[in-house]
């Protein structure tokens, strides 16, 4: 096709410009491009192209210099081919701004628009996995942060409980103030220890004696009680002289009522010839501590 | 010259107005453009080769735009709308890249 069109390009030019020296390139030359032209077209160019560029490197050596400049048109195709090549500018520029933006969206193919929310999909159930898996993780951490709280709560309060179980530490509360005064055998070791269990048995928690010389002597489950001469108690070894003042934290009226049953303890004492005076303070001060043995022997189990 | 110019004018038009690509066309004006730019690449050449003729660069012009945008609109019936989208867009840049090989032959003689 080029080789059969472009001898006749060579041909027309040259024949042109002496035969009619007024039009050298008019619309007048056109009908023979056209009917040669069309064959070597822009539409085809991979079946033609080889030879085209053999065609194309043999054609120029004859050809006078490419002149493409000079290549005329008539005005209606020069108008119609402007606005075609304007309107592809014009779409190339509308694409590229539809391209930039989010609109992109908006004219997506069904399927790409299935893969994409595919896509967002599992990225969402991957987050949400992570946020569960986070939020479990700070509940946790949050709840042994407050289980260890308590915990700590707790073995204060139990060791404050059996610190003034074992006498460790000093306590004040509600309770009563029991004195003993003696009568002519004075009170008793064994009047004193049922005074105490009784009051334990009443519900006491916290209980010290004091006589009226040898100081005070806090009482707890291995505390002695021994009679000692002279109208004296051993108590753990303290020699306490009548009257003896048993403080005691508990539930008053109940470890009151403990004491004055009939064949109790201050019905001992009275038969005994003995003083029993019982008051209600509305704090009684158990201050006297001890040193608690630490086991030599027995381990907790756990 | 007077394609540059509109090919110019037309760009600027397009980013200055920034319009709307209405739906029903989106997925026909890309590859229209890539029909249209194959087209206006086999103009330049015929042009630089003295070939060029203008009724047959505007029925090229319309018909690559029109059987392209066919396609799409064929693939989009059958099911396989990406697909040969895809294959149009494939063949239009092999012809894009022959023609800008056949023009810078002409041009640079190499």
């Amino acid at each position: 096709m080029a080789d059969h069109q472009e001898p006749n390009d060579a041909g027309t030019d040259p024949a042109a410009s002496p035969q009619q020296p007024e039009s050298p390139e008019r619309p007048d030359q056109s009908p023979t491009e056209d009917s040669a032209e069309p064959r070597a077209g822009t539409d085809d160019p991979r079946a033609d192209e080889p030879r085209d560029d053999a065609a194309g490197e043999a054609g120029r050596d004859e050809l006078p210099p490419v002149r493409w400049w000079t290549h005329r048109l008539p005005r209606r195709s020069a108008a119609l081919i402007g606005v075609l090549v304007a309107l592809l500018g014009f779409a190339l520029a509308v694409q590229v701004n539809s391209n930039d933006s989010d609109q992109a969206l908006a004219g997506a193919r069904q399927e790409d628009l299935v893969r994409i929310l595919d896509t967002l999909d599992s990225r969402k159930e991957r987050l949400q996995q992570e946020i569960a898996s986070l939020n479990s993780q700070r509940q946790q951490i949050s709840s042994t942060e407050q289980g260890r709280a308590e915990a700590l709560k707790e073995a204060r309060q139990r060791a404050d409980d059996l610190g003034i179980l074992a006498g460790t530490l000093p306590a004040e509360g509600p309770g009563l103030s029991v004195v003993f005064s003696g009568g002519k055998d004075g009170v008793g070791a064994s009047v004193l220890l049922d005074a105490v269990e009784e009051l334990r048995g009443a519900g006491a928690e916290a209980m010290q004696v004091e006589g009226s010389s040898g100081g005070a002597v806090r009482i707890v489950a291995s505390t002695a009680f021994v009679d000692g001469s002279g109208r004296a108690v051993l108590v753990d070894g303290n020699r306490l002289s009548a009257p003896l003042t048993l403080s005691v934290i508990g539930d008053g009226s109940t470890m009151q009522a403990a004491l004055n049953i009939p064949g109790g303890v201050v019905d001992t004492v009275r038969q005994a010839g003995g003083r029993v005076s019982v008051r209600q303070p509305s704090v009684v001060q158990v201050s006297v501590t001890r040193s608690a043995p630490a086991a030599r022997y027995a381990r907790p189990v756990s | 010259m007077i394609a540059l110019i509109a090919l110019v004018v037309g760009v600027v038009v397009g980013f200055a107005l920034e319009p709307t690509v209405p739906t029903g066309l989106q997925a026909y004006l890309p590859i229209a453009v890539v029909a249209a730019l194959d087209a206006v690449t086999g103009g330049v050449r015929a042009w630089l080769r003295k070939e060029f003729n203008d009724k047959q660069f505007v029925i090229s012009f319309v018909s690559n735009v029109l059987v392209a945008a066919l396609m799409v609109y064929l693939g989009d019936k059958l099911g396989v709308g990406a697909q040969l989208s895809t294959g149009v867009v494939v063949v239009l840049g092999m012809r894009i890249f022959a023609n800008v090989a056949a023009i810078r032959q002409t041009l640079f003689k190499a």
